[in-house]
């Protein structure tokens, strides 16, 4: 790592300050040549310096570069960060400079690899450092910097302990043989343990999901017959809460129309992308379209017309969603009440106004229920963020749940313990404390350009 | 004088290398202090255990001499954690210290290309660090084209007993004053080590009455493929249990200070054996245990002193008498010899490649204490290795190297080489990560096939053991055509054995998968004419075949990242960003692949990142 990398860390906006970041032994110098103000190579570390960014004589941006030395940073390295004010491109110039005098483009994620492999963050640290850079609301962010102080590391090294402790009693048994006075451990007592370490992983990965609730937010669908009203609700929701981004592609191939951010909850509205320009959902797409977008959303909002007779269809589609995360809503509850659902026997109803706008609040507060997202505060965020921790987990518990499929009487000890070892060293690789070469190259290629 | 190779000591490392060169041909020279030792056992009167008995076991396979040596001069045999499974099951047999040496010295003096000589090897002929022969003590000069240094705990030893310190070997032998000094000169780093033996005492002072009985198996063992048992189970001679006491561990804490472990002797530098920690050492670190085991264990039939294992101590004599009278049943003991502690020179294994040559001067192998392990079979497994390797080098061939899922004694080798040691080292089972590969049943099948490569193993043996694989795959297949029907007679046989019952036809293979159906209970339906040993390989095999398919794939993981390869000429002074640490292991392990860089103490998963990313990119671009 003799480079000195240089990268624009913010995304490229139009918006009002730019930071580019530089990394390597010669960060410091470089930025001095192109910098006129103090002498870089002589200010005090860690300060933030006024001046201007220079080509030959020309102005190119009035600028502050913070200095840190190394090896008090981010990648352990002497780094600069250049804060330029003139928009796009302004920024680009200056990194063009950068280039010119011998810094190298860094490659995606290569801030993050030299902060891992100087040995300043851990694997589970290098991946919160991604999802922070992604993390949209304050609370996925409280997330990120959580997992990036190692408490996440903790949890999983507490379980790993316990594990070897389950281990280490085995092996002495089966060492030391006549040795009575050590602890026999029966099966009996490897199975107790390994219920207590099930409870736990458990535990862990339900407070995971709702983890990944911050960072993916909750896919959620608008469904309804036309005029019900599901234009104006979306606009209303979106009206009011701004929305962040619109039209944007997701991971998956749904058109996600706007996001709304509910009490740090990202609710993506989805495949409703139809809704603004035809009005006839249902009739153009039909309730076999319905049902699939049911399928994939993690929350449906069915809306009814309070003042008109519930459909066939209706009733077909509110049977799908039962067994789903849903709301009924009723709507224009302003006008004369001709929807007859008493014998429908239906739960989490909500009766709004869009026109007269009441009832949103309810509908707010009924959502935030349903996902606990009230319970969910960012003081003790001890779960797992990324999907590839916490399928590493699930992968755990599948083989606890394996072992704990025998019969106790029935399995002999030096077997169980290869299930045990095997377990050990799953968890292991969530931290990272279990060596496994193409996890770190699959991590590296994750990470974004800048960081 | 010259001869193709030398081997230096005469102990169980010693033996089992000479015997391998003089084996595959090659005039070999044994030089011992004193020729009536030769495979003496000066602690224990065991061969075998947990772990160590398979290691026996795999010494047969390899076409060694400690398993038929120990089936000979066995009184007592046992298989041990017969109920926690096959991949932990061990043999353990008491040894008569009478007739194993003298076995064993038959057995060298009747092989062909081999003589014995009685000197003391004082310093080593070397030239281009090449090894050329040896100095004796009279000055003699004995040239060879490969040396074994199998020094056991010879190396300037000292007998520790309370305040006193006396330098000479075991049994008051003559120890070797010079010879790790010149080592040293010749840039070998040493460290100083420690074990203990316990007391004996005379058979007929001890109050058997007062004592628990433990008798041998009254099934039949060898540890040899070859051996037939030729023992009756009648014969065996039984071991006695007793216990310390509240009385005893007073005795040992108002007098600790008097231990030369615990201030009796203020210069002592030797680290002990974690794993067999002297009685002082286990009433410190247990404090809250109100007794510890003590074994009482025969020596020999031709004499009456009984070795009380467990009680290990470097305790003055006068209070060695206390402690074992403190003892229910040892009340009138009467001491023969006393308990001693003992200290010795030793190598930084490290500093040896997974040959067992020396990394700094060529053609010189170490095996047995002098490379940091404690036990007889860690000394033979590697003194057979250190042979075989010699040989083969002096036949410009590749040595041989055993992987950690072939055997036991890959499993020691590499960890020596890779971790070094910080005390003595002993195998565990815990040690091996692939054991219920490394069973003791399969030893052979897992290495008689090197045994016969390497020219240990002759034809005869080797037949057998290919028809040996060829009677398991057919028992196995006939299993697997065999289907039992579902009738009400065999449903009602299978509710008695608490399996159960059929619907369908099974097959013989299927049913035999199941925890409480063995061969005996198929076999009420179809018999099957193979010998006991394949039936029992061939149900383990069944048995566990999902565990060892498990096993199996992690083993895989392991030589994947063995495949790694570490360039020989990597300088790890460039890869700046490793901890410190972690350069420094590196540097003194010289690794040759991922994989075993992997297992070095102090080298971290990070650390190995960055080395793997390094080898990937920086050491490629500047070979360019």
């Amino acid at each position: 790592m003799d480079t000195t990398i240089a990268a624009i860390s913010t995304s490229l906006s139009p918006s009002s300050i730019s930071i580019i970041r530089v990394s390597g032994k010669d960060a410091i110098s470089i930025t001095n040549k192109i910098f006129k103000g103090k002498d870089l190579d002589k200010v005090k570390s860690h300060t933030i310096n006024y001046g201007y960014i220079v080509d030959n004589d020309e102005i190119v941006d009035e600028v502050l570069v913070s200095v840190m030395r190394a090896p008090k940073t981010f990648t352990m390295e002497d780094v600069t960060e250049i804060n330029c004010h003139g928009g796009i491109i302004p920024t680009k110039r200056v990194l063009e400079l950068l280039y010119l005098n011998g810094c190298v483009p860094a490659e995606p994620g290569e801030f993050t690899k030299r902060a891992f492999l100087n040995g300043r963050i851990d694997l589970l640290e290098a991946e919160s450092v991604m999802d922070l850079i992604e993390a949209k609301t304050d609370e996925m962010g409280a997330i990120a910097i959580n997992q990036l102080s190692g408490q996440v590391s903790n949890m999983i090294k507490e379980l790993r302990n316990e594990v070897m402790d389950v281990l280490a009693n085995i092996e002495v048994n089966i060492d030391y043989p006549e040795y009575d006075d050590i602890e026999q451990i029966t099966n009996k007592k490897v199975f107790d343990k390994l219920n207590n370490i099930k409870d736990k992983i458990e535990i862990i990965l339900k407070n995971s999901e709702n983890g990944q609730l911050y960072k993916t937010g909750i896919k959620t669908a608008i469904i309804g017959k036309p005029n019900v009203g599901k234009s104006s609700l979306l606009n209303n929701l979106l009206e009011e809460e701004k929305a962040i981004v619109t039209d944007i592609e997701g991971t998956t191939r749904d058109i996600v129309e706007g996001q709304i951010n509910l009490n740090g909850v990202i609710l993506n509205l989805i495949d409703t992308a139809g809704i603004r320009k035809t009005n006839d959902i249902i009739e153009e797409i039909g309730v076999n379209k319905s049902i699939k977008m049911i399928e994939e959303a993690d929350l449906i909002l069915y809306l009814l017309n309070n003042n008109e007779e519930i459909t066939e269809n209706d009733i077909k589609l509110i049977n799908e969603i039962k067994n789903k995360n849903h709301i009924i809503i009723i709507n224009k509850i302003d006008l004369e009440n001709k929807l007859n659902i008493d014998n429908l026997n239906l739960d989490n109803v909500i009766k709004i106004s869009i026109k007269e706008n009441t009832g949103i609040d309810d509908l707010k507060n009924k959502i935030i229920e349903l996902f606990n997202l009230n319970k969910i505060t960012n003081k003790d965020m001890k779960y797992l963020t990324n999907a590839r921790s916490i399928s590493l987990l699930r992968q755990s518990l599948d083989i606890v749940n394996e072992i704990l499929s025998n019969n106790y009487e029935d399995v002999l000890i030096d077997m169980l313990e290869i299930d045990i070892k095997s377990l050990w060293e799953k968890l292991g690789s969530i931290i990272g404390e279990t060596y496994d070469d193409e996890l770190i190259d699959q991590i590296f290629s994750r990470f974004c350009l800048g960081k | 004088m010259k001869y193709e190779i030398i081997v230096v000591g005469g102990g169980h490392a010693g033996c089992e290398a000479s015997l391998a060169c003089a084996r595959k041909n090659h005039q070999t020279l044994l030089i011992t202090g004193n020729i009536n030792n030769i495979a003496d056992m000066p602690c224990n009167p065991s061969i075998g255990g947990s772990a160590k008995g398979i290691v026996v076991r795999e010494i047969d396979a390899l076409g060694g001499e400690m398993g038929k040596n120990a089936d000979k001069a066995q009184i007592q045999i046992k298989m041990l954690n017969y109920k926690k499974g096959p991949a932990v099951q061990a043999l353990r047999a008491q040894a008569d210290k009478i007739t194993y040496p003298k076995e064993m010295l038959k057995t060298l003096k009747s092989t062909k290309n081999l003589e014995i000589k009685e000197a003391m090897v004082e310093d080593l002929i070397v030239s281009d660090n090449k090894i050329k022969g040896v100095i004796l003590s009279n000055g003699e000069k004995i040239y060879c084209d490969a040396l074994i240094l199998t020094t056991g705990t010879y190396l300037k030893a000292d007998i520790l007993v309370g305040n006193t310190r006396r330098r000479e070997g075991p049994h008051g032998e003559k120890p070797s004053n010079y010879l790790s000094d010149n080592l040293k000169k010749l840039g070998f780093k040493i460290k100083r080590l420690k074990t203990g033996t316990p007391q004996r005492i005379a058979k007929d002072s001890i109050d058997f009455e007062k004592t628990k009985i433990e008798y041998g198996d009254d099934t039949y063992h060898t540890f040899s493929f070859d051996d037939k048992p030729n023992y009756k189970i009648e014969d065996q001679i039984p071991c006695h249990l007793v216990y310390t006491n509240a009385l005893t561990h007073k005795i040992i804490r108002d007098n600790l200070s008097k231990s030369s472990m615990y201030g009796g002797l203020d210069d002592i530098e030797g680290v002990g054996p974690r794993y067999c920690p002297s009685i002082e050492d286990k009433v410190v670190r247990f404090a809250d245990k109100e007794k510890h085991q003590l074994f009482l264990e025969p020596e020999s039939l031709y004499y009456d002193d009984i070795y009380i294992q467990g009680f290990s101590t470097s305790m003055p004599h006068d209070i060695q008498e206390e402690m074992v009278h403190s003892i229910v049943g040892l009340e009138h003991a009467k001491i023969l010899k006393y308990a001693y502690a003992i200290e010795y020179d030793a190598i930084y294994p490290t500093q040896l490649k997974r040959s067992l040559e020396t990394k700094i001067i060529e053609n010189l192998f170490t095996a047995g204490q002098i490379n940091g392990t404690s036990g007889y079979e860690e000394a033979a497994c590697q003194g057979l290795i250190a042979g075989i390797n010699a040989s083969l080098k002096l036949e410009g061939k590749e040595p041989l190297i055993l992987k950690r899922n072939e055997a036991y004694i890959g499993v020691l080798i590499d960890d020596l080489v890779s971790k070094g040691i910080k005390d003595p080292y002993r195998l565990l089972t815990s040690r091996a990560e692939y054991r219920l590969l490394l069973r003791h049943d399969n030893a052979d099948l897992r290495l008689r096939e090197h045994g016969y490569q390497v020219g240990l193993i002759d034809e005869e043996r080797y037949q057998k053991y290919l028809d040996k694989i060829k009677d398991i795959e057919k028992l196995k297949e006939e299993l697997k055509i065999t289907k039992l029907k579902p009738t009400e007679e065999v449903n009602n046989y299978l509710i008695s054995l608490s399996s159960a019952p059929l619907k369908d036809g099974i097959s013989l293979y299927d049913l035999l998968k199941r925890t409480e159906i063995n061969f005996e209970n198929i076999e009420k339906y179809f018999k099957f004419d193979y010998d006991d040993e394949i039936k029992e390989e061939v149900l383990i095999q069944i048995k566990y075949e999902g565990y060892i398919k498990k096993a199996n794939a992690e083993a895989l993981k392991m030589i994947k990242l063995e495949n790694q390869k570490i360039p020989d000429d990597i300088d790890y002074q460039k890869i700046r960003n490793i901890a410190s640490e972690a350069r420094q292991k590196l540097e003194e392990v010289r690794p040759e692949s991922i994989g075993q860089a992997i297992r070095i103490s102090g080298v971290n998963p990070t650390d190995i990142s960055i080395l793997s990313v390094y080898i990937k990119k920086e050491y490629r671009n500047e070979q360019r």
